[in-house]
């Protein structure tokens, strides 16, 4: 049984919620049954006198199941699966005894709703608890009381950015925000502090339940509510550009409940849940970043039942921004790191970034000064490879330059464990021919991570021909040691990310090379969900940049006799950078005009890129900004380098913030589906290039009526 | 068809709209029966004669809600056969009221109406009434709601009206309205507003500033900018993609003012003028409503007066003056542009910017301080235009007879 039921000499009863063969209690059939059996239990004897709901396992209740969730099609399913859910936690706060919630640790989502219906909420002050409603994360809302509930608790205006954010609080700062109403040491001082409210409290009900109840700070026809509500969409669609709906829905379960009563509001709740649940966005959130996020993190990508020590120590090549964050998380994580660049001082000033980061972190309290100092002591600056003795994995983070690179692979590998592992930050120069310059090419590897370290979640495996299942292995253990996220692609130009995420920025600048208004791309790729606008964007990642390994691109495929298409969009770099000496954000001067904090798109644009006379519709350019990425995947899956669904979905959200809303560049041709995909497709390339072109695996894909999984 | 006469026009002064005003005191009813006393006083009404009353009321909540317009018809003593209805057109709908006795009569089914409107924004704020529109954020986020300042500043940033431009604009509303007070140009229509035990409380406009000078208005800051960096500008901006910024230059010395006052039209057929023994002042040749973009919600006026012109069959030459209501300066600097007008010919004695825009009422308002003029200058042909929220405009011609 998933609940305990166990009544005391003074008439309380505990129920302790242990699911079987679970680390974490989640809500579900399993959990529903035999709580409303419970209930069925109490409302029938009068001599219980007050309930303890608490969990056996460290954490009270995690959250909803989101299997079951997942395949519901229709409105009405959905419906009445959040009414049902409500129902059992009305009857549990009317039962007409005091509940108390007493929580071990983390009560998220539906736990927490769980908790919201208690009418006395204590936590166990541990540091890993946490608190919060993080279903917008997925595309849901709490579909379980928890947007009528917790502004009736706390107010509406607290209880908006925790509905709204998903924002998970440590036990003190739930305490504060009202959520929790005590907080406990451990688990016996958790249950006498229970007991000890029951008996003070024998007629509690929820507030709510009180004819006089007022909302704190209000209902939603208060003056202060009314004038927050006037922006709040506005405010909310500044952030989402109105692409997520969960947040829009929850505004107004917020909105329309407070208006009325809770179980009105309840009932309105479920409503909004269920056109959530069936809708677009949530499938493709649930999709990605909950199914596919979940089985790479556990392994998915890893070569199977292969065992790989896990690295001792590892040596950072290069103490520029890369390495130096790359220092950082390792540090974190434990590791013992060589932080080596060609001097002494360029090795610290390298360090000190993992210092600043330190500090940051101590005054946010994220971390203890003992903590913080065992960190930066286990970063050791150096200016010697004799120092990279006893590393058992080398990432170098050095200039993107075959010789540089070939040369301190050697010098490494001179030094460094003979089983130990080789791995280059390169982000575009193909692994395969890299190693070839190693003595150890099974032993190396591409480790591309992603700016800025400290936090992009994302790190791109790349495996070069000779790269044996073990190197892999052991690379994705300590991706995932170092709390990142590994996808795992095989070698060839700009690998995936690095090759998709250009076809974005150069998607454009050859709009710009059209004669495309600037502001109107730069509001297109905005309208698009991309994270920043193309021209920012290329701004950002610098134009020279993207001259030198375009250049570097020419020049290898020159030598290598291969065909050379050069994107239209070079054009407009090639004159950025070598006429009108445009180089980007860093030399203050790109595509906008930097000064003084002051961020403006430069006026010569339209003197350079004339206007044409008749714009593109914004659709237009969203989609060409779009389908050129999700058919450069293609391309890459076509081509072998990438090789699983999961890894080019997670890689285009985490690795560039391809749109989140359409849960990557994969689950975007799922989304709109094969056939209307391949329809714009063609339509586009008839008018703006061949690049457009639907690859022949997309049509094989359609005739089949499959899709990308 | 029948014709519609205008008998007769009066209106309140406008009270500073805030505690002090000296219309503060005064509910919206009894300003009102101050009005519908002039009235029935000035053309010796047999009021048993008046159909309805219509009346404009953009917050009809508490002291103006359960239709003011029966409710001070009934208060201020008239025949309780005089109906009342009272309607909401945001801005527009003292201008409203009008056109709609006008199609009453023009319709033939009524004889004798009187329109106007009230508003009493001191007492009830603007926004007291909530509305889907702005507090429901599934309607404010499905229509891009943003509040009129937003979309005022953004028709000046998209027209290139500049700071000075607009500042100048609003030095010209204060001294034209400072003039014409002076010179008693209001007169006519103005009634005195006098408390309970008829003591007086305001005879004149109060809330002009006459010494308003562009250096007096450079000091002010502007009013929305704070909340278009919150998240406003981004809203209007995503739907005018080509703009980079809106450039904030409104502020509350060139918008309209936040004021108290009432208004009242009495019209008829001519043969129930007749029968009072009236004398027609003006016909209404034309009027139109319209509906324009509503995120912007201000650029309605020009549209909506090509639309009455049309349907007068008149050409803009054709019109010897114009009120074009001053809710922002930009939103009077582009139905100059659009339609390109004389600026000579427009708010010949200042508008709201410089004496309020007491919202229900402004509009009947602004007719009758045509029709004086045109009388004044003996001229003909006068067009009176206001931009309205949610995204309309409305447009009435009078021709004096």
């Amino acid at each position: 049984m998933s609940i305990n039921f166990e009544q005391d000499a003074q008439g309380i009863v505990t129920l302790t919620i242990d699911m079987p063969g679970r680390s974490m209690n989640v809500i579900n059939s399993e959990l529903e049954g035999p709580l409303e059996a419970a209930l069925s239990r109490i409302e029938q004897a009068p001599d219980i006198t007050g309930i303890i709901l608490t969990s056996g396992k460290e954490s009270f209740v995690a959250g909803a199941d989101i299997e079951g969730l997942f395949h519901i099609k229709e409105p009405l399913q959905a419906f009445e699966l959040a009414q049902q859910l409500k129902a059992t936690l009305f009857r549990l706060e009317r039962c007409g005894r005091p509940v108390v919630c007493a929580m071990p640790g983390t009560a998220l989502g539906g736990g927490l709703e769980i908790a919201l219906a208690c009418h006395y909420r204590i936590a166990i002050d541990h540091p890993k608890a946490r608190f919060g409603l993080p279903e917008v994360k997925l595309g849901l809302l709490p579909g379980g009381g928890g947007t009528q509930r917790l502004p009736r608790l706390i107010g509406i205006q607290a209880a908006l950015p925790l509905l709204l954010e998903g924002k998970e609080l440590k036990p003190a700062k739930a305490l504060a925000a009202g959520i929790l109403d005590a907080l406990a040491s451990d688990r016996a001082d958790l249950l006498a502090q229970a007991r000890a409210w029951i008996s003070a409290n024998p007629k509690a009900r929820a507030r709510w339940d009180d004819r006089k109840f007022r909302i704190p700070g209000g209902d939603s026809k208060h003056p202060a509510n009314v004038q927050m509500w006037a922006i709040a969409p506005s405010m909310l669609r500044q952030k989402t550009q109105g692409l997520y709906p969960a947040p829009q829905n929850i505004l107004s379960c917020v909105f329309e409940g407070c208006l009325l009563d809770i179980e009105t509001g309840c009932e309105i709740e479920s409503r909004y849940f269920a056109e959530l649940a069936v809708g677009q966005v949530c499938k493709n959130t649930l999709s990605s970043l909950w199914f596919q996020l979940n089985d790479l993190k556990k392994g998915a990508a890893r070569p199977a039942g292969v065992k790989a020590p896990p690295f001792q120590r590892v040596g950072i090549l290069g103490a520029g921004m890369m390495g130096a964050g790359i220092a950082w998380s390792c540090a974190r994580a434990g590791f013992d790191v060589v932080l080596k660049d060609l001097t002494l001082e360029g090795a610290e000033k390298g360090r000190s970034h993992s210092q600043k980061l330190a500090d940051k972190a101590v005054q946010r309290r994220q971390m203890t000064p003992d903590q913080a100092a065992a960190l930066l002591s286990r970063i050791h600056a150096s200016a010697s490879v004799d120092d990279l003795a006893g590393c058992d994995l080398i990432i170098e983070a050095v200039f993107e330059d075959r010789e540089l690179k070939a040369a301190v692979t050697r010098e490494s590998e001179a030094v460094m464990d003979a089983q130990g592992v080789f791995a280059s930050n390169t982000s575009t120069l193909p692994i395969t021919g890299l190693a070839s310059q190693s003595t150890r090419p099974a032993q190396f590897i591409g480790l591309h991570f992603f700016s800025p370290v400290e936090k992009m979640p994302l790190v791109e495996i790349i495996v070069g021909k000779q790269t044996s299942p073990e190197t892999l292995a052991r690379a994705f253990d300590f991706v995932l040691a170092i709390r990142k996220t590994p996808i795992v692609v095989n070698d060839a130009r700009g690998f995936y990310t690095s090759r998709v995420f250009g076809t974005y920025v150069m998607e454009g600048m050859a709009l710009l090379a059209e004669g495309m208004d600037p502001n109107c791309i730069e509001a297109a790729g905005r309208a698009s969900g991309m994270p920043m606008p193309p021209l920012a964007l290329q701004d950002e990642v610098s134009l020279s940049l993207a001259w030198h390994v375009a250049e570097q691109t020419r020049k290898d495929l020159a030598a290598a006799g291969d065909p050379y298409s050069p994107h239209p969009g070079l054009t407009v770099i090639d004159k950025m950078v070598n006429s009108l000496g445009r180089e980007g954000k860093k030399s203050g001067r790109g595509f906008y005009d930097y000064e003084a904090g002051n961020k403006q798109l430069w006026p010569g644009l339209k003197d350079h890129w004339p206007p044409a006379d008749a714009g593109l519709s914004q659709q237009d350019m969203i989609d060409r900004m779009l389908y050129a990425q999700a058919l450069e995947t293609v391309r890459c899956v076509e081509e072998g380098v990438v090789t699983r669904c999961a890894d080019a979905n997670i890689g285009s959200i985490f690795g560039w913030g391809f749109a989140p809303w359409s849960g990557g560049c994969l689950q975007f041709i799922n989304a709109i589906g094969l056939e209307p995909f391949i329809a714009r497709a063609e339509e586009l390339a008839g008018r703006f290039g061949e690049r457009f072109a639907p690859p022949p695996l997309l049509h094989e894909m359609a005739h089949e009526g499959r899709s990308f999984e | 068809m029948t014709q519609a006469y205008i008998y007769d026009a009066v209106r309140s002064p406008r009270g500073k709209g805030k505690k002090g005003g000296s219309l503060h005191q005064v509910t919206p009813v009894h300003l009102l029966k101050n009005l519908f006393d002039a009235l029935q006083e000035r053309n010796a009404l047999d009021t048993a004669q008046v159909d309805d009353v219509v009346l404009g009321c953009v917050t009809p909540v508490g002291e103006q809600g359960a239709d003011i317009a029966r409710t001070a018809v009934l208060y201020a003593g008239w025949d309780q056969s005089v109906a009342g209805v009272t309607q909401n057109r945001f801005c527009a709908s003292g201008l409203e009221s009008v056109n709609l006795a006008a199609m009453k009569l023009m319709s033939g089914q009524e004889d004798l109406v009187v329109a106007g409107g009230v508003e009493a924004m001191s007492r009830w704020p603007m926004g007291s009434d909530g509305g889907a529109m702005v507090m429901d954020p599934r309607v404010n986020a499905a229509m891009d709601f943003v509040p009129q300042g937003i979309g005022a500043d953004l028709i000046a940033t998209m027209e290139g009206f500049d700071r000075e431009t607009v500042d100048r604009y609003a030095v010209r509303s204060q001294q034209l309205a400072a003039a014409a007070r002076d010179e008693g140009r209001f007169a006519r229509s103005l009634v005195p507003i006098r408390d309970v035990c008829g003591l007086p409380l305001l005879a004149h406009d109060e809330f002009i500033k006459p010494d308003t000078s562009l250096d007096t208005l450079a000091g002010l800051k502007p009013s929305f900018q704070m909340m278009g960096d919150m998240g406003f500008d981004a809203t209007i901006l995503r739907k005018y993609p080509q703009v980079a910024r809106v450039q904030h230059v409104h502020h509350a010395g060139n918008s309209s003012g936040i004021v108290d006052g009432a208004a009242l039209m009495l019209l008829g057929s001519a043969e129930a003028g007749a029968a009072q023994g009236l004398k027609p002042r003006a016909r209404i040749r034309a009027c139109a409503i319209t509906g324009s973009e509503p995120s912007i919600m201000l650029t309605g006026p020009a549209p909506a007066s090509r639309k009455a012109l049309a349907r007068a069959g008149m050409n803009v030459a054709d019109i010897d003056l114009f009120e074009i209501n001053e809710a922002f300066a930009s939103v009077v600097l582009k139905a100059v542009r659009d339609l390109e007008l004389d600026m000579d010919k427009i708010n010949v004695n200042g508008g709201a910017i410089a004496m309020g825009h007491p919202l229900g009422a402004a509009g009947c308002m602004i007719l009758g301080t045509l029709l004086d003029e045109l009388e004044r200058r003996d001229l003909s042909t006068g067009l009176a235009t206001l931009c309205v929220g949610g995204g309309m405009g409305i447009a009435t011609i009078i021709e004096r007879v």
